[in-house]
């Protein structure tokens, strides 16, 4: 299997006024094909940053400090600025006309907020055309709309609709015009950040079916980013836990769910709310997440960690392989 | 005895029209955000109420606290029907009865400490000194766990953290030392790992105060941890009600089960095993004749079409609105 994503020490800063930010802290991880990586963690831990500059869309002040990101081309891609040739591209590297080029066709961002990601003066319809448009300037008005009519189908909105504006559209078709949007190009990555979060369960769950068969249909690798568990075990193959801009556990789902060794991971999971399990106590995580700006020596956790030992305090623990076959940032492990 | 009875509530909105339109074009059409509901709150008792956006389960939390008047029905509150009441009668209720709002950061006045926004419920009630106030709101902020007070007293609310202004929150609510508070989703804005503490705070509250709750949440994994009783609405009325287990582990409704069915399970392994619901909740300008879910249930039957099934008890305390049973 290739990878479709390997991530290289990736850090990304936000210069504020009050310092800088390290919001993305040295991250190494890679994504096998067809496969789908939850991004978790809680508010501020860094997942949407992560999502983003893989797209290279972090937000001003926001920018990539350091590392690569390579993402997996199968076939050479034209661009006015410099052919992107196939193979393994780093797209640090790339300038912005090719990064334009490279959005939408390989890898798609569902923004997290579907009822302000649409523009409200245009219909369905225009947002379809604009976006095939754009990339591939000969395909005329009515085919591109015919083919907006069919992706729209395909997540069950009937096609007559694309006449509609966003306002007409309820929560739950929004965010699949979304997902329609991030699909027609083709992309073979597609990263959504938060899909499903301003949703009822019931739209919740058929979005989330949808996605799977979509995903099926179009061979596509995921990035899944969200801060609800529960969506992340029913979809996700390995989940990545972020806390502080770094990567603390990375393993595949079961391994994460039966068996996380890092103890934000354990505390995390013993704070979510399980309907088949009522009588589960719900236990939280004392204390909140340091300021970035003015982040702690050591592993960030251990002012939090009722395991926290005294080497916590001074070392920033790696990201080792763990006994469970996933990997982990915990001095308790690795046992030198 | 019921602490709060709701008898055959009615609360229709009027749809807003241009004023061309009111001239020529016949009558006005209403939203019927709350069509005939009975509801009680057992004293002492948390009572979930839980469903999806627009089944009316806000508009029903309002209508409980009075600040919403009926079209139609009685609310009866220690005894007395406080539907129609008004003027200082209504605002000396406000003491027994409270309401926090869903979104921590917009109920909250930017411009103003939250020591001052939890002693100013106390100042529309005409109560006590400045001084007093003062004293008793520090009293309250220790008390949903802002301690010590006094460096919290003088903050403003962008100097907190999400799960901090929600205790606020809740301060403000308890200030007056109420006997019932509605919860509108108090803990949909905040990370899970803050959601648990908060909880624990709520049912904390509870016992110290001897408060009774109505819980509106869209979360059925938090209602199920926190109430004693579910209620589930769907457009504008309760169909399911039940202990909580009753509820939970043998729901009658079809679309309470597709509702417990569509909750993302924590744990890899659970897979689900009901269907989902096809479509979304219909426009409550104009329900679904017959049983409002029949267009999207899975058992539907010729009499659904027609007939809107009665809400009736069919195991002790455990009431369904269904044909089947």
């Amino acid at each position: 299997m290739t990878d479709a994503l390997r991530i290289q020490d990736l850090t990304v800063e936000y210069k504020t006024r009050r310092g800088v930010a390290r919001a993305v802290d040295r991250i190494r991880l890679s994504l096998e094909e067809n496969k789908t990586l939850g991004l978790a963690g809680e508010s501020g831990c860094g997942k949407s940053t992560l999502g983003r500059a893989i797209m290279r869309l972090v937000p001003h002040p926001g920018q990539i400090a350091e590392g690569s990101i390579y993402i997996n081309i199968d076939e050479d891609i034209p661009c006015k600025k410099g052919d992107i040739p196939k193979g393994e591209v780093d797209v640090t590297e790339l300038n912005e006309e090719q990064m334009r080029v490279l959005r939408g066709k390989v890898i798609a961002y569902i923004f997290q907020d579907p009822m302000t990601s649409l523009n409200p003066m245009l219909t369905i319809g225009s947002h379809f055309v604009q976006m095939i448009q754009a990339h591939n300037p000969e395909i005329d008005k009515e085919e591109a709309l015919e083919r907006g009519k069919e992706v729209l189908e395909s997540l069950g909105i009937l096609p007559e609709r694309v006449t509609g504006y966003p306002h007409q559209f309820s929560g739950g078709m929004r965010q699949r015009v979304m997902i329609g949007l991030g699909l027609i190009l083709r992309p073979r990555l597609l990263i959504s950040d938060e899909p499903t979060t301003s949703l009822d369960v019931i739209v919740e769950a058929q979005i989330l079916e949808q996605m799977a068969e979509l995903k099926k249909k179009f061979n596509l690798t995921m990035i899944l980013i969200t801060h609800n568990l529960g969506v992340l075990a029913q979809t996700a193959d390995d989940i990545a836990i972020m806390y502080c801009g770094r990567i603390v556990e990375l393993a595949s789902a079961e391994n994460v769910f039966e068996a996380p060794q890092h103890p934000y991971a354990q505390a995390l999971l013993l704070s979510v709310p399980d309907v088949t399990k009522p009588d589960k106590k719900l236990v939280w995580i004392p204390g909140a997440p340091p300021d970035l700006v003015d982040p702690i020596p050591g592993c960030m956790f251990n002012p939090r960690c009722p395991m926290a030992m005294d080497i916590c305090k001074t070392q920033v623990p790696p990201l080792i392989e763990s006994e469970t076959g996933g990997f982990v940032a915990c001095h308790l492990y690795g046992g030198k | 005895m019921a602490l709060i009875e709701a008898k055959n509530i009615k609360m229709y909105f009027p749809v807003q029209r241009g004023f061309i339109d009111s001239l020529f074009k016949g009558e006005t059409t209403f939203v019927r955000a709350i069509d005939d509901v009975s509801l009680q709150i057992e004293k002492g008792e948390t009572l979930g109420l839980a469903g999806e956006s627009g089944s009316g389960k806000t508009t029903m939390g309002r209508l409980c606290v009075r600040l919403l008047k009926p079209t139609e029905g009685q609310i009866i509150y220690d005894g007395e029907d406080i539907a129609d009441i008004k003027g200082k009668e209504l605002r000396l209720l406000r003491r027994r009865l409270q309401f926090t709002f869903q979104d921590p950061t917009s109920s909250l006045n930017p411009r103003l400490s939250v020591g001052n926004a939890i002693a100013d419920a106390l100042k529309f009630q005409r109560l006590g000194t400045p001084a007093e106030r003062k004293e008793k709101a520090e009293e309250v902020l220790e008390k949903v766990g802002l301690s010590p007070a006094s460096s919290f007293y003088d903050r403003l609310p962008h100097q907190l953290s999400g799960g901090q202004k929600q205790r606020v929150v809740f301060g403000r609510a308890i200030i007056m030392e109420p006997k019932f508070v509605v919860t509108d989703e108090p803990v949909a804005m905040v990370d899970v790992s803050i959601k648990a503490q908060l909880l624990e705070l709520m049912l904390d509250l509870k016992k110290d105060l001897d408060l009774t709750y109505l819980f509106i949440s869209h979360d059925l994994a938090t209602a199920r941890h926190v109430c004693d009783r579910i209620a589930i609405m769907y457009l504008g009325r309760v169909i399911e009600l039940g202990d909580r287990n009753q509820v939970y582990e043998s729901p009658l409704h079809p679309y309470t089960v597709g509702l417990i069915g569509a909750i993302p399970v924590p744990d890899p392994k659970a897979r689900r095993s009901e269907a989902i619901p096809p479509g979304e909740i219909p426009s409550p300008i104009n329900p679904p004749s017959g049983c409002r879910f029949h267009p999207r249930c899975p058992k539907c039957m010729e009499k659904c079409k027609t007939e809107d099934p009665e809400f009736r008890e069919v195991d002790t305390g455990h009431s369904v609105a269904c044909h089947l049973f």
